[in-house]
């Protein structure tokens, strides 16, 4: 066990050697992020000529006014907000209280929701995105940030309410029933108790919604269709590429712009984002 | 109402005998009010925008229906002739098959790879390396897709900087040209979905325990002979729901699709959710009818790919269990 310092040192030399091989790949994982910020500050010649250089010559921050404002990303970066953060909340609500009851509770007809639940896991948006159309047209959702809420909500995370039923279910059943001695009903039980201890699954969900939420495209294509002003930032990026496809540097600033936030976030959050799909796998 | 709960004043588990059955009655009466007041949310968003489109989309795949606002007129399995008919339907089910073929091996095998790396705690740095290949997943891939067009553009994108620097002529068109444009689009998906197969991986290697491949080190097993006899083995349920669960994700390829390729180029990348989608919305006279046909035909050929998958998984546990 007493090694010298050269013989540990020369143990642990295949280790450095896969470091060099990781970082090399780390680097081509990132290029394209990287390209992308270079990019939004360059001048629109500079784009074009300046290869594979990544420091501009003069940093062009008049490119990101040109999205912000010209381009309309505030806009769009506040649709995509209210999108996203009522998404969450609805989906996080809804699928709590689902959960709940399928993972506590027996009743009759609980074998066929789980098992439509289960049938419809992995219905893809390209399948349903027609009659969801129909549907909110005559509902007069078409066109309205309330209706892309209630389809994105309505559509997605079948796993979440089978994370909820799972978690719930491996909870003691003292807990309740010290609560019900207590004369607490049924809503005061969730609402106080299980709800609270269920954090952990809500912070994944609620993570998980996010990222599914700000990065959706089909469906906020379709009913932005015939108003540009319903856009959210994905969304707008496709349009601004139709419209503008020379427009390099102030793209890559749009780019920038609608990336930054969620980077941001999974930078901050990244333990829970990184457990809560490690979880998907594991239950 | 803000009262805590927690701390029980009458505890006395004695007093608990079984209330009357009437009062039980009520009791279990109000439960499942409860219960389906619980579950209505999800009963109604759930079954209108999903459960009723599926449902709906059957319906649709009969009629003729030219337009939102239009009428529809009821024409039988007609739709159906058509799209069966459509060489260009058979060419996007072909593509979406080879893409899948392209993307679920590299994908699930690759990532099983690094995870392994990465999963050794005596790898220096190796939160970053898990941070840094995670990060294309959490970015939006619409934009994603956007940017590829640049990184990939055959004059002046960086790609082809690149290959010039290596010393390759250039020029080549890798989205633009219909020979390369399904290869590269997959090399893009593995690049932008990759860290969550990753992520998958190092959740199943966490599930063995460090002791069972120092045992075989200590009986004298080198790092392939514990890799194939300890680890594989124990790895190969997760194999099974990571395979169903990456198959499952490169049928939802539209976002990066349609904002890379559009499809293109010559029809080249057109997926079957592209092809839906321009029939269904990007036609000058849509045809929806004959659009819901293709999406239920889609629909189908989803579902026919995850039975077969469940049904591996159900076999591969029952033998699993005839073993042991």
């Amino acid at each position: 066990m007493n090694a010298t310092l050269g013989a540990r040192l020369l143990r642990r030399a295949p280790w450095w050697g896969v470091v060099l091989l990781l970082a090399v790949l780390a680097v081509v994982w990132v290029y394209p992020f990287v390209w992308m910020v270079s990019a939004s500050l360059k001048s629109s010649l500079e784009v074009f000529t300046a290869g594979l250089k990544i420091v501009p010559d003069d940093f062009a921050w008049e490119n990101y006014s040109r999205a912000w404002t010209d381009a309309n990303f505030g806009r769009y970066m506040v649709n995509t907000v209210i999108l996203t953060v009522s998404t969450v909340a609805i989906v996080v609500v809804r699928c709590a209280l689902a959960g709940y009851v399928l993972g506590r509770y027996g009743f009759r007809g609980k074998k066929v929701i789980l098992a439509v639940l289960v049938a419809t896991l992995f219905v893809p948006t390209g399948y349903t995105i027609i009659p969801i159309v129909k549907l909110s047209m005559e509902l007069n959702l078409l066109n309205s940030l309330t209706g892309m809420i209630l389809a994105l909500s309505g559509a997605a995370n079948v796993s979440a309410i089978l994370i909820y039923a799972g978690y719930f279910r491996q909870l003691p059943k003292e807990l309740e029933e010290a609560a019900t001695v207590d004369g607490a009903g049924f809503g005061r039980v969730f609402f106080r108790i299980m709800l609270p201890l269920s954090m952990p699954v809500t912070a994944t969900v609620a993570l998980l919604t996010f990222l599914a939420t700000w990065n959706a495209f089909f469906l906020p294509l379709v009913f932005s269709f015939s108003d540009p002003d319903l856009r959210t930032l994905s969304v707008g990026m496709q349009a601004f590429v139709g419209e503008n496809a020379t427009d390099w540097s102030g793209m890559a600033a749009a780019g920038v712009i609608s990336i930054l936030p969620i980077v941001a976030l999974f930078l901050f959050l990244q333990r829970y984002f990184v457990e809560g799909i490690a979880g998907a796998v594991k239950s | 109402m803000a009262r805590t709960i927690t701390p029980a004043p009458t505890p006395a588990p004695t007093t608990l005998t079984a209330p009357p059955t009437a009062k039980r009655g009520i009791d279990t009466r109000r439960q499942t009010i409860w219960i389906w007041a619980f579950l209505t949310p999800t009963l109604v968003l759930y079954g209108l925008y999903t459960l009723y489109p599926i449902v709906a989309s059957y319906w649709y795949s009969l009629v003729e229906w030219n337009g939102f606002s239009s009428g529809q007129r009821f024409v039988g399995i007609a739709n159906y002739r058509a799209v069966l008919a459509d060489p260009a339907f058979w060419s996007s089910v072909k593509i979406t098959l080879v893409f899948m073929l392209l993307v679920a091996p590299a994908r699930i095998l690759l990532s099983l790879l690094l995870a392994m790396v990465l999963n050794s705690p005596r790898l220096p740095l190796r939160n970053l390396f898990r941070t840094v290949y995670f990060l294309p997943v959490v970015t939006t891939t619409a934009i994603v897709g956007v940017v590829m067009q640049f990184v990939f553009d055959p004059a002046s994108g960086p790609f082809t900087a690149f290959l010039k620097m290596l010393g390759a002529k250039g020029g080549v068109d890798f989205l633009g040209d219909s020979g390369t444009a399904l290869v590269t689009a997959a090399a893009v998906y593995v690049w932008k979905f990759f860290g969550i197969t990753m992520v998958y991986w190092l959740a199943a290697l966490q599930t063995i325990p460090n002791e069972l491949n120092e045992a075989a080190r200590i009986d004298g097993a080198g790092a392939f002979q514990s890799f194939r006899y300890v680890t594989l083995p124990l790895l190969a349920p997760f194999l099974l729901i990571i395979t169903v669960l990456t198959v499952e994700d490169t049928f939802h390829a539209f976002d990066l699709m349609q904002t890379m390729t559009g499809g293109g180029p010559f029809f080249s990348t057109e997926i079957i959710e592209i092809y839906i989608y321009r029939w269904a919305f990007s036609a000058s006279i849509p045809q929806l009818g004959f659009a819901s046909a293709a999406a239920v035909l889609f629909g189908v050929f989803v579902m026919v790919v995850g039975a077969l998958q469940a049904w591996a998984l159900v076999v591969a546990r029952r033998s699993r269990k005839e073993l042991s």
